[in-house]
């Protein structure tokens, strides 16, 4: 029996945090694709708060919200750090994984957008605060957020600049352009290099297959 | 010099509970009343991501958001502990910090609700937290809130629900129902009698007073 299981959607960047946490610091564990229109019992019971994913089981004990279960691991699995050893630092990193986290209603509103002038709207409000990111967080211009190695920070907002890039193709948008966000870009250029990131990410062509009829069906039904 | 201080607002729920994590644990600091009016150039350097309360300015560097700087807090002052020492326990807490942290802007949407439907939307948004919480908290083997002491939940959850019954004198509709909530109301009670908290909590008609005036304030400037 697995010790530590993954339910998830390979799909979601929420669940691709967790991915990329347990490959970084070597965990193995068993994975469980969830379907988001018909959830496991196992999954209801075990996030019966939210029934969402991602939750990772660790001896038979549920843990949900992607960024506590990352948090979590680096509590249990303490190789290959996630978080700064400085408390004010650690504090620091908490501040901007909150702020990244906050960006998804942002990203929702694209994707739930009945309008071109909705999308537009809805992208200038993401251009708002991937300016703060580009401004304030990435400032120091270090290769990455942890400095020579990727840390709490760098896996939040990674998971979700990966899923802007989907979206640009899915709806025809531009949002991350390197004239505007050229900290960011030279970001993600570094952070998407790292050997565990490149092995443990979906190609970008099946994101887009898959999540542009998704897209559809959400917004048909809404 | 102050080693320590708070910039914060008397009267907001997440300026208690930076004020009530500090009194617990004994820690001398020097407080700072911000005018949410007339912001002092200090806090807007301190926090120029979100220009808001509570900012704790330890040693000359500033933290934001009131949960992380009450992690920070108990980091940094292990006396009177506020999270758990077990990281899953500790994950549990998160969660339902996390949790708490939802449902204070669903008590704000009830403050600045207008009209009939949109204030039973925002009742029913509350009611479905509080049930939540009242099913899944509560019992004796569960131990998310601290129980014979105060721990990171209770400050979380206290602050959110002291808001609430502030705004339900202002609106005058009771929403935390002892038959409904039974765990809930007891809980609270409980909570605000505790020592430390006691003493630290603002004077109910006088935060009520206040802000009705601010709401006041704000229907003449709209």
């Amino acid at each position: 029996m697995a010790e530590v299981k993954l339910h998830g959607f390979w799909y979601s960047p929420f669940t691709l945090r967790v991915v990329w946490t347990l490959n970084l610091k070597d965990i193995p564990y068993e994975n469980i694709e969830e379907d988001r229109f018909n959830k496991s019992p196992q999954l209801l019971q075990y996030n019966p708060v939210h029934k969402k994913t991602p939750v990772l089981v660790h001896d038979g004990k549920p843990i949900c919200e992607s960024m506590i279960i990352v948090e979590y691991i680096d509590e249990i699995w303490p190789q290959n750090s996630l978080l700064p050893a400085d408390p004010y630092d650690r504090a620091q990193a908490r501040f901007w994984v909150k702020y990244i986290d906050e960006m998804i209603s942002t990203l929702s509103a694209i994707i739930r957008s009945k309008s071109s002038e909705d999308r537009e709207k809805a992208k200038e409000n993401l251009w708002e605060r991937l300016g703060v990111v580009e401004d304030q967080c990435l400032k120091d211009e270090n290769k990455f957020y942890g400095g020579d190695n990727i840390n709490i920070v760098d896996i939040a907002l990674g998971s979700f600049v990966k899923f802007i890039e989907v979206l640009e193709i899915t709806f025809k948008v531009e949002i991350l352009q390197t004239e505007r966000f050229p900290h960011l870009h030279l970001w993600f250029n570094n952070f998407k290099d790292v050997q565990v990131i490149k092995e443990n990410t979906p190609h970008q062509e099946k994101f887009v297959a898959f999540l542009k009829p998704l897209f559809e069906k959400i917004l048909a039904s809404s | 010099m102050a080693q320590v201080k708070l910039h914060g607002f008397w009267y907001s729920p997440f300026t208690l509970r930076v004020v009530l994590t500090l009194k617990l644990k004994g820690i001398p600091y020097e407080n700072i009343e911000e005018d949410r009016f007339n912001k002092s150039p200090q806090l807007l350097e301190y926090n120029p991501v979100h220009k808001k309360t509570p900012v704790l300015v330890h040693d000359g560097k500033p933290l934001c958001e009131s949960m992380i700087i009450v992690e920070y807090i108990d980091e940094k002052w292990p006396q009177y502990p506020l999270l758990p020492v077990d990281p899953y326990e500790r994950a549990q807490a998160r969660f339902w910090v996390k949790y708490a942290d939802e449902m204070i802007p669903a008590v704000g949407a009830l403050f600045s609700s207008s009209g009939v439907e949109e204030r039973e939307n925002s009742i029913n948004k509350i009611w479905e937290h509080l049930k939540v919480v009242e099913q899944h908290c509560f019992g004796y083997e569960k131990n998310i809130f601290g129980g014979n002491t105060i721990n990171i939940v209770d400050i979380a959850f206290g602050s959110a629900i002291k808001f609430l019954i502030t705004i339900e004198d202002i609106i005058e509709v009771k929403i935390l129902d002892a038959e409904k909530f039974p765990h809930l109301h007891s809980w609270f009670n409980n909570f605000k009698d505790a020592p430390v908290i006691n003493e630290n909590l603002p004077d109910h008609q006088k935060v009520v007073a206040f802000i009705k005036s601010l709401l006041q304030k704000s229907l003449q400037s709209s």
